[in-house]
């Protein structure tokens, strides 16, 4: 691949961060290959924020390394490392003095003269829609507001990595679509390398090319956003990268790419290629999950490339981004997610009858062990 | 009531008239309180500082202690600095007891401990994130202190009024290190003392009304300044 043929911009490796003796981090190695964005997903508390921190030079690890533009952080060096990055947190955190004041104030203690100073501040106000609000004090600007002059701030610094903490978090859904939007624009304007901590899948998936998911302190996986959301390592990630369907199974029989597992009394087509007798979790994402109701006679019925069809009935029909999410029971519980106007069409609702399909390729399967804690799941890649 | 009518008009005609005592005893008064001021915020502002942005060990002790010497009893502050500036105590070859000098130093033993505990609160009431944003900026250290400073600049000018106004007030240790001499090291306070005792309503008016409008035109100063930098 040529992409990763691109150096590394920011790159860890056996960092560990341990608080009170309590491990609260373990990432054996992660990397941002430049121009790219990296984002880290993982549950509240996962320990997302400190690898970021990590990351940015603000907190000295308890072990292990980290690279910057290939130049190895030591204590010597760090004031300089960071100067080559920026960082804009979940608040906004401007200072107490106006919008442009704040914009300049990174540039200011790089000692950046004034001319230039306020040429970029010019640029960069711009460049976020808040240009008009230069003058203003800054505790008087709106959420939404502050963080486009935060994330001013950082840009005008022009960073060779941007680190992003759960920027969005605390604006509502328009602002944060809005704020989202702009950033987008930028980081692809200026190729700029990130790393985008969030614990949004959706935010991850409009912004990340590569993904990282942190649960409990732990990298669990690591890589393109395809793969990770497509082919989730453990039932942890699975869950966490929007896979509603996990159920237990076993490889029956292997051919030509194919496996068949056996989920309950049901067989299910997987593209595949562990072997026959692997315990395994068939994974699905509700919308790869495709569901019939019964035709009217006399209606043709198409063959489909859906390798699995299977009867059930319908459990559950709730609310959920947006669309609607329909349990199905097929002797294991399927989730799908259907468009209001489909499941007002179809009839769909608790206790009717319909057909699930989804394609071999769709489906994804993790093998299964027993780990020491008993809890079912496999570690690494 | 004629006791108060006729001490009310003799100090308004004192301050009038610009008498001479009047005027040296309130210049004195500015210099002592006004050194001893400056003093304790060199001393007190970094400690406060090093105190809230620290973490080394001891930390929390010397925090302890200082908010104890915020309630400090200047007539205890006087007795130490009187003992060891006694002819034959540590200090008594430098020769400064009752001298504005000794004042100095007993207010500025006052004042320290206020303006360090009140530094200290007001860096700390910061969000302690910010620290992490300026440093992410790229800060240095000092750079970092500055800015956290500027940032906390309204609540330490309330350290400085606080600091001032526990000085000018103060009348304990200043009696006992001065010693209360007629043009050398007396002071509003002690001289309004002084005054009263004698029976000399009119100047003791004098004095107060003097001292009242410093601490008020002080004040409105400093919360003016504050006030400006709050306007948006």
């Amino acid at each position: 691949m040529i992409m990763s043929r691109k150096p590394a911009m920011l790159e860890v490796a056996d960092l560990e961060v341990v608080r009170g003796g309590t491990p609260v981090l373990a990432v054996p190695h992660l990397e941002v290959r430049k121009g790219q964005t990296l984002a880290i997903i993982g549950p509240n508390g996962a320990g997302k924020s400190t690898l970021l921190l990590a990351m940015a030079l603000l907190i000295k690890p308890s072990k292990g390394k980290v690279w910057v533009a290939g130049e190895e952080a030591t204590p010597e060096n760090s004031l300089r490392l960071r100067r080559r990055m920026a960082m804009v947190f979940q608040e906004p955190l401007l200072l107490d003095m106006s919008v442009a004041e704040n914009v300049a104030t990174g540039l200011k203690l790089r000692g950046v003269g004034r001319a230039e100073r306020e040429k970029r501040v010019a640029v960069w106000l711009e460049r976020f829609g808040i240009a008009t609000l230069a003058h203003r004090r800054a505790r008087s600007l709106s959420g939404g507001e502050a963080q486009r002059a935060s994330l001013a701030r950082a840009f005008a610094l022009e960073p060779e990595v941007l680190l992003l903490d759960e920027p969005f978090s605390a604006l509502d859904a328009p602002t944060r679509a809005g704020v989202i939007a702009d950033l987008l624009a930028v980081l692809r304007g200026t190729r700029t390398t990130a790393v985008l901590v969030t614990h949004d899948r959706d935010e991850a998936l409009a912004l990340g090319d590569d993904v990282g998911v942190i649960i409990r302190g732990e990298l669990r996986q690591a890589g393109p956003i395809s793969k990770v959301f497509g082919a989730p390592v453990d039932v942890d990630v699975a869950g966490f990268v929007g896979v509603e369907t996990i159920a237990p199974g076993m490889i029956q029989t292997h051919e030509d790419g194919l496996a068949q597992v056996r989920v309950g009394d049901r067989l299910i087509e997987v593209a595949s290629d562990l072997d026959p007798g692997t315990p395994v979790f068939l994974c699905l994402r509700p919308e790869d999950v495709t569901l019939q109701t019964p035709l009217e006679p006399g209606q043709e019925r198409m063959r489909s490339s859906e390798r699995n069809r299977l009867r059930g009935s319908v459990t559950d029909v709730i609310p959920w981004r947006g669309q609607l999410r329909v349990t199905v029971d097929c002797g294991f519980r399927i989730a799908a997610s259907l468009t209001y106007r489909s499941v007002s069409e179809m009839g769909i609702a608790e206790g009717v009858a319909v057909e699930a399909s989804f394609k071999a390729t769709s489906a994804h399967l993790i093998p299964r062990v027993e780990s020491p804690n008993g809890r079912e799941g496999l570690e690494g890649e | 009531m004629d006791l108060i009518w006729g001490g009310a008009v003799q100090a308004v005609e004192l301050i009038v008239r610009v008498d001479h005592e009047v005027m040296s005893v309130t210049l004195l008064s500015l210099l002592v309180s006004g050194s001893a001021t400056i003093l304790s915020l060199l001393l007190g502002i970094p400690l406060g500082v090093i105190l809230a942005l620290g973490n080394f060990p001891g930390r929390q002790f010397i925090a302890s202690a200082i908010n104890m010497g915020m309630g400090l009893p200047p007539v205890v502050v006087g007795l130490f600095v009187t003992v060891f500036l006694w002819r034959n105590g540590p200090f008594g070859f430098l020769h400064i007891l009752y001298t504005p000098t000794a004042m100095i130093i007993a207010q500025c033993i006052i004042a320290s401990p206020v303006v360090a505990g009140l530094t200290m609160a007001a860096m700390q009431q910061l969000n302690p994130k910010l620290r992490l944003q300026i440093l992410a900026l790229g800060a240095n250290r000092y750079q970092m202190v500055w800015l956290l400073m500027a940032e906390a600049r309204l609540p330490l000018l309330a350290a400085v009024m606080a600091g001032f106004g526990a000085v000018i007030s103060e009348i304990g240790a200043s009696m006992m290190v001065g010693g209360n001499v007629r043009g050398q090291t007396m002071v509003l306070t002690t001289a309004t003392v002084l005054e009263t005792s004698r029976g000399n309503f009119g100047m003791a008016f004098a004095l107060s009304l003097i001292l009242l409008v410093l601490v008020y035109v002080i004040n409105v100063i400093l919360t003016s300044v504050q006030q400006r930098s709050r306007q948006p």
